[in-house]
């Protein structure tokens, strides 16, 4: 297990800084609105002592007592400003904290809604959703009361040491004598902090990790009876997240109370040296007092700041990784191709020149006969399909497909077959640019598919996949997925002609019963009906099946081939599949073999020409054979 | 959180030690300014400077000591309760996950445990501190000036009020915006696991617009909190402000007045400073008491959750998988979800050493049928039993070491293929080698072979990197590691192609031999040879026999059969 993203960077990063302000840019006004606000706080915080100067100092010896009502309605006045300062603070930075965190986290989910494949097959969901949540919430954290309470702390911070030195500035630097020393024991807090806090985050990520593997796979857990140790496993993550802030609480256990001790040194030099100038009245009492009671409160805005040195760290390591995050350029675009159709040396571009670039879809989209209620534009009628050349691997130096060529005619239905591994797959998410080629080009109708519009290429899928994902929601929500245009009626179509309405009918709510997470009350074959469906309900110029059909048993698998054979008429079909049955009705079939594609042909061509398909096809009936004599008296 | 009360007792003397040396302070400040007030020499002074810092310096210790002791106990607890809360989550059986989340339960086990941490340790800590310091601290305000005492004390109850009061308002809105951060989690999971899906039906937009809503849900929850934090934190400061307004005003009268020394005005006024700072932190404090309390609900109503699925009626007949040598009986089984029925009265004997196949259409109730076998639902009383015995009174640690179950969609866990094979093996010594044995009959051997590091390659998080079927093959390596009596093979092959298939059944038929076997396939190539067939339909069993009984009858499974043998002649053809 590695956790690459949890190593921390500095604690303080300016570039990081000033981009983290770029999003208080649209909320200026707000921000302008807390900062007087804070800046009026502070200076009204700094009233209280001097008026008791003043009481002290003036109005006591005198024994005015109208005067003492005069400070008091100030104080009040004071007081009551203050309040309202605070309270406009607090609303606005905490809304404005809201909204940038809002923006994030959209900024975030969209942008991973665009990232390619190639990403999430480097990054697991756990950890893409950490950035999602926890990130972002430490980044509100760093708005709300890390940054402008820092501000605050120090704006309250050079207040006082202005007032002190113009009451006397002579004791004014007997109260700063100790600054040097608290420089020393923060600089030493910051140091030994963030070292444990990293350390921290570190056994925080792995917890996360390791709970959410386990708590999805469970079941397997209790199969294997695993329980006892994971449990073992999972103490010792835990045990070491505790230990490493155990000794991180070690260091705030020395700075509070040594910055009150220096504190307490400050508030005693301040009554020695400055008692000394009472008793030879350089000093007033009043003025004496008040210095006591700003050196008390001098104190509290530096232990503030340390706390908040924390938010800060964290911030700064949530924000470097949000932004890795954003950062990480989107290599399947909708923009024309970099790499144009005249390089990667394919031999002629035949019919797709460089001048027609994505096809001219707005003009006929909408119009089409044939769309099913469906209200995203399309062309209509099947489309052909052209490899040319294509060279593919996920891992340098490991390719998957090599050279492959071949060609689908509209309505043609093709099935790819092959051993596991022999690039089936990968043929299809290069066709639906999941991936992209990285030799010789994928054309549709003619025009590489780098050219086209993602959406517009897309949009001529319908795809069943291997592995059945539901979201939660409906049955029915679950074949429409967002497009509301597609009616019930034509959601109930897609269910009937794939037969799951024989089991839906059976659920208690029907089409509008709830789907729990991932599917998991229904089985393995009736999700496989549901995304059968959902293909169908969006009307495809090409149904593009992988592997669609090996959950299901003969008698539904027999019940859907019926149903595609509707299905496919007047689409482009390429099915992938490891029953050979399931495809030897096909227009063509393609045989794959170690990332190449080594024979093409009808089922009838290619059993004579005895090639891989033959001894395919041999292996996967021999034992079905012996038993034909059986059934034929029968 | 009883055996940490030691830890809390000792935190707690040094609250009291550390309050009674901070209440002190004041008192020095009072005799040093009432003596400078007389004039006194700067010896005097300095006697009361080195007492300020002695006292500090004492204090200092304490409140190390302290926050020591009651931080770390609070990260004991915390400690504690994760362990505890994985420990329950292991106990609760397969439906709970089926109807909780996964981002749920992380958002329990990670947030809303931090808020409880926060109460029991800092919350605590400093409550304490307020409350102590509270207390003696108007002790020595009385005893300096009662009437004064009084007026600083007016604002007190408007305090407690309003704490009360805002204190409830924030434990509701909190609630609400941890549960909208539960669906952000949930939400996210979902649209990023079913990537390819999103891209394909190109549901980007829609994903972000759901995405949103929760998301402004969830601002709006916030915008509720903040109304009440924006008004409870300043008032705080602005009811405690009011009380340093009257003693100021009112005490420089009793000055004025001869009733009380500028010294007691000032030591007085520095008491109801340490008093204001914790009434104002007191703000903060309940507001992390209620998170806390919060999030301990929803804590609570997992570990209030009792497993379903337990040992409680085990006997000591089998206490070992050992002694299980195979024969599986059902009796007049039906089972339901809910109000879904399943299984309907169901019973067949599967001798010792035998192989069943069960064939059925999909959602007949074939993979249920084999979960209630292995206790993953909780069979009926009297319904299921293993050599004679019902397998509720067999221990689930005894009854899950007999079986090897191979289901549809095996999950792997992100480590290495050894580690994934021998996930349920016992005892470590020679593990490599049965690795590699159980690896090569689930055909799994060659595949490994083409890793960059064999048996140690990493697979990614679920078995990211892994094929169909070679999930499908380390998940039959997996069971086979464990030595099962009975091999349960729940359409364990769909998405291994028939070569390889073939391989496996074939190296298979050894293993088998000596073992209970239960194979569910939808291939009748692959279920012929079994020694029984059950035919479901609807959760009944509607034909049982040989293959060739089956065939001879005439029924589902000759049709089934009849269907297959076409396709094959028409391929033929």
């Amino acid at each position: 297990m590695t956790h690459d993203d949890e190593v921390l960077g500095k604690a303080y990063d300016a570039r990081l800084m000033r981009r983290l302000l770029t999003y208080l840019y649209p909320y200026r006004g707000r921000v302008t609105l807390a900062a007087s606000a804070i800046v009026g706080h502070s200076i009204l915080e700094l009233a209280p002592p001097y008026l008791t100067k003043v009481v002290i100092d003036t109005y006591i010896p005198s024994g005015d007592l109208s005067g003492l009502g005069f400070i008091a309605t100030i104080f009040l006045l004071t007081l009551s400003g203050s309040f309202a300062l605070e309270y406009l603070q607090t609303w606005t930075l905490q809304i404005l904290g809201q909204r940038i965190m809002f923006d994030m986290r959209m900024q975030v989910i969209s942008h991973l809604q665009r990232l390619d494949l190639r990403f999430y097959d480097r990054n697991p969901v756990g950890r893409l959703m950490t950035r999602v949540t926890t990130d972002v919430d430490v980044l509100n954290e760093l708005f709300t009361s890390g940054v402008v309470s820092v501000f605050g702390d120090l704006f309250t911070l050079v207040g006082i040491m202005g007032v002190l030195i113009w009451m006397d500035w002579r004791l004014a630097l007997v109260a700063f004598s100790v600054l040097p020393l608290i420089a020393l024991i923060t600089q030493w807090f910051r140091s030994n902090v963030r070292e444990s806090y990293r350390t921290v985050r570190t056994w925080i990520a792995r917890i996360n990790a390791y709970l959410q593997e386990r708590i999805t796979g469970m079941t397997t857990v209790h199969l294997f009876r695993r329980e006892a140790r994971d449990y073992a496993t999972f103490d010792e993550i835990d045990r070491q997240h505790r230990d490493a802030n155990v000794r991180s609480i070690f260091f705030y256990a020395v700075f509070y109370p040594a910055i009150e001790l220096v504190s307490a040194v400050a508030v005693a030099l301040i009554l020695w040296v400055g008692g000394g100038w009472v008793i030879n009245n350089s000093l007033t009492l009043g003025s004496l007092v008040a210095f006591v009671m700003y050196a008390q409160r001098f104190f509290r805005p530096i232990m503030d700041m340390s706390e908040k040195f924390n938010v800060l760290q964290g911030a700064m390591a949530s924000s470097e990784r949000i932004f890795a995050l954003l950062d990480t350029p989107v290599e399947i675009t909708s923009e024309p191709a970099k790499a144009g159709p005249h390089d990667r040396g394919i031999p002629e571009p035949a019919e797709a020149g460089p001048h027609d670039r994505a096809i001219p879809q707005p003009a006929k989209a909408g119009t089409s006969p044939g769309v099913v209620g469906a209200g995203f534009s399309r062309l209509s009628g099947p489309a052909a399909i052209a490899f040319e050349h294509v060279t593919f691997s996920y891992v340098e130096g490991e390719p998957v497909l090599r050279d492959v060529s071949f060609r689908v005619e509209p309505g043609q239905r093709v099935g790819i077959v092959g051993a596991t591994g022999a690039g089936k797959t990968t043929i299809v998410s290069l066709l639906l640019r999941f991936y992209d080629v990285q030799g010789g080009r994928i054309t549709i109708d003619g025009v590489d598919i780098r050219e086209m519009d993602l959406t517009t290429l897309r949009a001529l899928f319908g795809l069943v996949l291997q592995d059945v994902h539901l979201f939660s929601g409906t049955i029915a929500g679950n074949i429409r997925l967002g497009h509301e245009a597609i009616s019930d009626e034509s959601v109930r179509r897609a269910a009937a002609a794939v037969h799951a309405d024989v089991f839906i009918d059976r659920l208690p709510q029907g089409l509008a019963t709830p789907v729990a997470e991932r599917g998991a009350t229904l089985s393995v074959g009736q999700k496989q009906l549901l995304s059968f469906a959902r293909a169908l309900a969006f009307d495809p110029r090409v149904l593009i099946l992988d592997e669609a059909t090996s959950s299901v048993d003969t008698e539904t698998e027999l019940l859907i081939r019926d149903a595609l054979k509707v299905v496919m008429d007047g689409r482009t079909t390429m099915a992938i599949a490891h029953r050979l049955s399931t495809i030897q009705g096909m227009d063509r079939i393609l045989v794959m073999h170690k990332g190449q594609l080594r024979e093409s042909g009808t089922h009838q061509e290619l059993l004579a020409a005895r090639g891989i398909y033959h001894r395919l096809y041999q292996l996967q009936f021999q034992s079905a054979a012996s038993e034909k004599p059986a059934t034929s008296t029968a | 959180m009883l055996k940490y009360r030691r830890a809390f007792a000792t935190g707690f003397l040094c609250v009291i030690a550390t309050a009674a040396v901070a209440l002190a302070g004041p008192w020095v400040l009072k005799y040093a300014i009432d003596d400078l007030g007389r004039g006194v020499d700067s010896a005097t002074i300095g006697f009361y400077a080195g007492a300020i810092v002695a006292l500090a310096a004492v204090g200092g210790l304490f409140r190390f000591v302290m926050r020591r002791i009651i931080v770390g106990a609070s990260r004991d607890i915390e400690y504690d309760l994760r362990n505890d809360f994985f420990a329950h989550l292991q106990r609760l059986d397969l439906a709970y996950f089926q109807r909780h989340r996964t981002g749920d339960l992380m958002s329990r086990a990670t947030s809303d445990l931090s808020a409880v941490r926060m109460m029991i340790g800092p919350a605590v800590m400093y409550s304490a501190t307020t409350g102590l310091m509270f207390v003696v601290g108007i002790i020595l305000m009385v005893s300096i000036n009662p009437r004064l005492t009084l007026f600083a004390l007016v604002p007190l109850p408007f305090v407690s009020l309003s704490v009360g009061y805002f204190g409830a308002v924030i434990h509701r809105r909190f609630e609400r915006i941890q549960e909208q951060l539960a669906e952000i989690s949930a939400i996210t999971q979902e649209t990023l696991s079913g990537v390819r899906v999103v891209r394909a039906y190109r549901q980007e937009p829609f994903e972000i617009s759901r995405f949103r809503l929760a998301n402004e849900e969830y601002v709006r929850r916030n915008r509720g909190l903040i109304q009440v934090l924006g008004i409870y934190q300043p008032s705080m400061g602005y009811l405690m402000g009011i009380g340093a307004l009257l003693v100021l005003w009112l005490g420089s009268r009793e000055v004025v007045a001869g009733r009380m020394t500028v010294g007691e005005l000032v030591a007085f006024n520095s008491y109801l400073m340490m008093l204001s700072w914790p009434m104002i932190a007191f703000g903060w404090v309940t507001n992390l008491l209620q998170r806390g309390m919060a999030s301990w609900k929803r804590m609570l109503e997992v570990f209030d959750t009792p497993p379903a699925i337990t040992d409680a009626d085990a006997t000591d007949e089998i206490g070992d998988a050992a002694q299980i040598r195979g024969r599986i009986e059902l009796r007049h089984l039906t089972f339901a979800y809910g109000d879904t029925l399943v299984l309907d009265d169901i019973s067949a004997v599967l001798p010792a050493g035998t192989t069943t196949a069960i064939v059925g259409a999909t959602g007949s109730g074939k993979s249920t049928l084999l979960h209630l076998l292995a206790r993953l639902h909780n069979p009926p009383p009297g319904t299921v039993f293993i050599d004679g015995v019902d397998i509720r009174h067999i221990p689930l640690a005894v009854l899950r070491g007999a079986i090897g179950m191979v289901p549809q969609e095996p999950f792997l866990f992100g480590a290495t293929i050894a580690e994934n094979v021998a996930f349920g093996a016992r005892g470590d010594s020679d593990n490599r080698a049965r690795v590699e044995e159980a690896a090569a009959i689930a055909r799994l051997d060659k595949d490994a072979a083409g890793f960059p590091k064999g048996y140690d390659t990493v697979i990614g998080e679920r078995g990211i990197t892994l094929s169909g079927g070679q999930k499908q093959r380390t998940a039959i390596a997996r069971a086979l590691m464990i030595d099962p009596r009975v091999l349960v093979l729940d359409d364990a092959m769909s998405a291994v192609d028939t070569y390889t298939e073939e391989e496996i059944l074939s190296r298979l038929s050894a293993v088998m031999r000596q073992r209970t076997t239960i194979i569910v396939s939808h291939r009748i190539s692959t279920v012929r040879s079994a020694d029984q067939i059950l035919v479901l339909a609807d959760g009944r069993i509607v034909e049982r026999g040989t293959h060739d009984q089956l065939v001879a009858r005439g029924g589902a499974y000759a049709a089934l059969h009849q269907k297959q043998l076409l396709e094959e002649e028409l391929a033929a053809s």
